[in-house]
């Protein structure tokens, strides 16, 4: 029932006065994908997501839907339903009204708005509120008003600028589903603006990564959170061990890098996985995930195993954090699910710590 | 090439821009213009003759007005900040009550509040011959007049702003601060001066430059109080009745001085980063008095101030109702009835001020209402070099006293100009309401603004991406989120405009005299009944606005904020 949507933007600049917002962005967001734009708050990601519902136009650059050049096109032609952070909705409407004035503004009839109004309500559970004030609304009911206001025009894209951050932890986990649950059944292209790297993860299809209104990094969840291509990426995403290494050697099956702050080699798989693409002069870092580092009193046979001393033992539940203290000013995290208390380590225990060459990922640091 | 919300917000500022030059900066400029002409030639004679020793009135009327103001401004806040400090802190029987009645000040019209206390505290009034007959004194053991009079009637008109601002500025508060300071060792005393006083005195600040501003234009009180007294609004209109209008608009340029600077000083004050915190759940405590000594003075201090406070209303009620003719050379009215209110109807001689007010105030504040919208909309939502010039044209006709804006409107349209499409606007009609639009403008403006920045930019994005055009958004979704707060801001426009005095009194003509101008006709015919029944029609208006202001306008205004 929708048409559905691809949206290129293409070496995209966005400068206000002096500042760069965004700059040199190149995105391809496929049809009917769940495409989230992630990234610390005034990274670009907000603007990005302004220019593609036409709330700001871009200082270079071209945004298409489908082959439509929708550059400089103002925000009402363009067909697209946004939600907002603080959800907009009209005040001295109720949530039928409310639902109902894109329809209106549409033209439609009276008789068609009502089936589709009362449809859209009945999706997102809102039908018995139709003819409340908004103010008389819970956060997240208010919530589901501003995304059934989106849907019900049927717009080529969807667009959501972090819905869920007003709303408490509990909530968010239902809206999310709600969110995804809609987004499957109409099958609409969606942009999702958030911070949060747990949403990201969770419901996206692809992510972007923003920094400095840069885009870093376009992939799958998975692709981003196992194969970073640089230390911002590896860092924002999850937790995670980033030293700075140089590189000793190449070759074969195996590189090693050498560790400052370790005093030791590491040895890594030399596999795309392991290794990020790098230039002669980038600088290095070697991440590893705290789910990866293995830590045991018993000594480790093979390479990338180093003596420590356990500093902290945090307890959070399913995971259990193991602080290990490797010399004055280097502390590794490794982390384990829980397997009961006989399991966990004593504090100031001489430990030995294992990095796996399999799950080591060498990056090169991010450029600003 | 320009986009369509640019072509808007130019569209939006051409009309804001022609009304503003033509009825705001062209009459000050033509009045600063005037100032520097004698005898039709270019000099600086008048401003020679303002500070030299050939008239030393005017420059003692400039002192007097200065420091008549500044003595208003300290009995103002010597009046209001306690009173806003103890209602607002302790809880007493009947402080809700008692915290009502304290702005009813604000229910006066300036010129029928000066007729009341005239006649309440005045040579002739109430009070001092009711405490002469039942004293058996040979002579009243006092009145007021001149200096006093206008002194006393600033402080009961003005220390509501005082009341008002530390109210709020003391609901504000978090109380946690003083608690913090407690908790930490300070005694009441020190918490007092060291944490509660400090977070008042901006608000206390912005009280006082307003209060100044207030009586250095202050025009009803000297005009019928100041005797051989004079202050410089008054100077002016003297001028102006001489026929001199090159003195009346040098006059009117000092007077405009001061008042201007004061303006961009509160402007620079207010824009200094202030304490205010954004913090949640602020909580009102108040410490419930329990010695029933202190509780049962505190309700007597409160009765007692009630009292003042409402005498001069009572007092006009009661002139009301005095029929014309029955109240000479008697020491107190003896005959009353309702004669004055049925001559209302049916004498047309009577009605017409009324009607004239009405509907010239009814004219002023349609344009206010419709320009006043698009004006503060283009101050809020748009962007546009000289933004900040635009706003302080909005404000001059604020800070400048009624009297000079009267001045202005004269010494403008007394000629044929493109901005009265070529016709000579004063001895007209016209004329009154023109200047109610100018002077009550600000206030509309100002109140809209307050409402449209609560309006969150994406409200009427979300509407855009809707598919919504601008104005089908501004018509369906602005206007109708902003009219209660809109809408109560000019009816309060309104009632200023049916009881306005200083403009009406330089411009008007018999053909279109408004209530105010009648009122000062009746006192002079010593019909005091009949003025007092016009007052208590410009009562009753500003309390039935008031009534619908708060049960329906603010009702709605907060839940549209919700």
């Amino acid at each position: 029932m929708n048409q559905m949507s691809i949206v290129h933007l293409s070496a995209i600049t966005k400068q206000f006065g002096k500042v760069t917002a965004v700059e040199g962005l190149d995105l391809l967001i496929k049809e009917g994908e769940f495409f989230t734009f992630l990234g610390p708050s005034g990274c670009g990601k907000t603007t990005t997501l302004r220019m593609v519902a036409g709330f700001y136009y871009p200082t270079k650059g071209v945004v298409k839907f489908n082959d439509r050049d929708m550059t400089t096109v103002p925000p009402e032609k363009r067909n697209t339903g946004m939600v907002f952070q603080n959800y907009a909705l009209f005040p001295h409407m109720t949530v039928f009204e409310n639902v109902a004035f894109g329809l209106k503004v549409r033209k439609l009839n009276k008789a068609e708005t009502k089936t589709r109004v009362t449809d859209v309500l009945k999706k997102v559970r809102l039908d018995q509120y139709a003819d409340r004030q908004v103010s008389q609304l819970s956060g997240g009911q208010q919530q589901r008003v501003a995304l059934a206001r989106a849907i019900v025009i049927e717009p080529d894209i969807l667009l959501l600028d972090e819905p869920l951050s007003n709303l408490d932890a509990r909530l968010r986990d239902e809206m999310r589903a709600e969110i995804l649950r809609l987004q499957k059944e109409y099958k609409i292209t969606t942009i999702y603006v958030t911070h949060d790297q747990v949403e990201a993860l969770t419901m996206s299809d692809r992510i972007a990564v923003f920094n400095f209104g840069r885009c870093q990094q376009v992939g799958t969840p998975t692709e981003i959170y196992n194969e970073p291509v640089n230390d911002f990426v590896a860092e924002f995403i999850g937790e995670t061990n980033l030293l700075p290494v140089t590189e000793v050697q190449g070759g074969g099956e195996k590189r090693t890098y050498r560790s400052e702050a370790l005093g030791r080699e590491v040895t890594v798989n030399d596999t795309p996985l392991n290794i990020a693409r790098y230039g002669e002069v980038d600088e290095l870092r070697m991440s590893i995930r705290p789910e990866a580092v293995e830590v045991s009193v018993n000594q480790f046979s093979g390479p990338n195993v180093y003596p420590g001393t356990v500093k902290n033992v945090q307890f959070t539940g399913a995971a259990v954090h193991t602080y290990v203290e490797m010399n004055e000013g280097l502390t590794l995290v490794g982390t384990a699910l829980n397997q009961g208390p006989s399991t966990y380590l004593r504090e100031g225990a001489d430990v030995f710590v294992r990095l796996p060459e399999d799950q080591i990922r060498i990056v090169p640091k991010a450029g600003v | 090439m320009l986009n369509a919300d640019k072509r808007r917000t130019l569209l939006l500022l051409i009309p804001v821009i022609l009304v503003l030059v033509g009825y705001v900066l062209y009459p000050t400029l033509r009045t600063a213009y005037e100032s520097f002409l004698h005898n039709g030639a270019f000099s600086l004679q008048n401003y020679e003759d303002f500070f030299g020793t050939k008239a030393r009135a005017n420059l003692q009327a400039l002192w007097n007005s200065v420091w008549i103001s500044l003595l208003s401004v300290l009995f103002s806040a010597l009046i209001g900040i306690p009173l806003a400090y103890i209602f607002n802190r302790y809880e007493f029987p009947g402080r809700r009550f008692f915290s009502n009645i304290a702005i009813m000040p604000i229910v006066l019209p300036s010129l029928v509040g000066v007729m009341a206390f005239m006649f309440l505290y005045g040579e002739a009034g109430l009070i001092p011959n009711a405490i002469k007959d039942l004293l058996h004194l040979s002579d009243v053991p006092f009145k007021i007049g001149g200096i006093s009079g206008i002194l006393i009637v600033h402080a009961y008109t003005m220390y509501p702003y005082f009341y008002m601002t530390a109210s709020s500025a003391l609901g504000n508060l978090d109380p946690s601060l003083e608690e913090a300071a407690s908790n930490l060792g300070a005694n009441r005393f020190k918490v007092f001066w060291q944490v509660t006083f400090p977070l008042l005195t901006p608000g206390i600040v912005a009280a006082s430059l307003l209060v100044f501003m207030v009586s250095m234009a202050s025009f009803s009180a000297p005009f019928l109080l100041a005797g051989g007294f004079r202050v410089l609004s008054l100077q002016i209109y003297f001028s102006k009745i001489n026929g001199d209008l090159e003195m009346a608009a040098t006059q009117s340029v000092i007077l405009s001085i001061v008042s201007i600077s004061f303006l961009l000083f509160m402007r620079w004050y207010q824009s200094r980063k202030d304490y205010r915190m954004a913090s949640k759940g602020i909580g009102a405590h108040r410490s419930e008095v329990s010695n029933p000594v202190l509780k049962w003075t505190m309700v007597t201090i409160g009765i007692l101030a009630m009292i003042v406070l409402l005498l001069p209303h009572a007092t006009l009620l009661l002139l009301s109702l005095v029929p014309e003719g029955t109240w000479t050379w008697q020491t107190y009215p003896t005959a009353f009835n309702f004669e004055n209110y049925t001559m209302l109807f049916d004498t047309p001689y009577i009605w017409e001020p009324v009607r004239n007010s009405l509907i010239m105030a009814f004219l002023a504040c349609l344009g206010v209402f419709v320009f006043g919208i698009f004006t503060s909309y283009a101050l809020v939502k748009r962007n546009f070099i000289g933004k900040n010039l635009l706003d302080i044209l909005v404000m001059i006709p604020w800070a400048l006293p009624a009297t000079v804006v009267g001045m202005n409107l004269i010494l403008a349209f007394n000629s044929p100009s493109p901005f009265s499409f070529g016709k000579i606007l004063v001895g007209t009609f016209w004329i009154l309401p023109l200047a109610y639009f100018v002077r009550f403008l600000p206030l509309v403006v100002r109140s809209t603004n307050a409402v449209l920045e609560q309006l969150d930019d994406s409200i009427e994005e979300a509407a855009q991406n809707l598919g919504a055009k601008w104005f089908y958004t501004f018509r369906k979704i602005v206007i109708p989120i902003i009219l209660p707060g809109v809408l109560s801001g000019t009816l309060l426009a309104f009632v200023q405009a049916v009881g306005e005095f200083p403009t009406s009194v330089l411009l008007y003509t018999i053909g279109n005299r408004p209530i105010s101008i009648e009122i000062m006709n009746q006192l002079r015919m010593f019909n005091v009944g009949q003025a007092a029944a016009y007052g208590m029609i410009q009562v009753g208006l500003i309390a039935i606005v008031m009534f619908i202001s708060s049960r329906f306008l603010g009702v709605k205004a907060e839940k549209s904020l919700g």
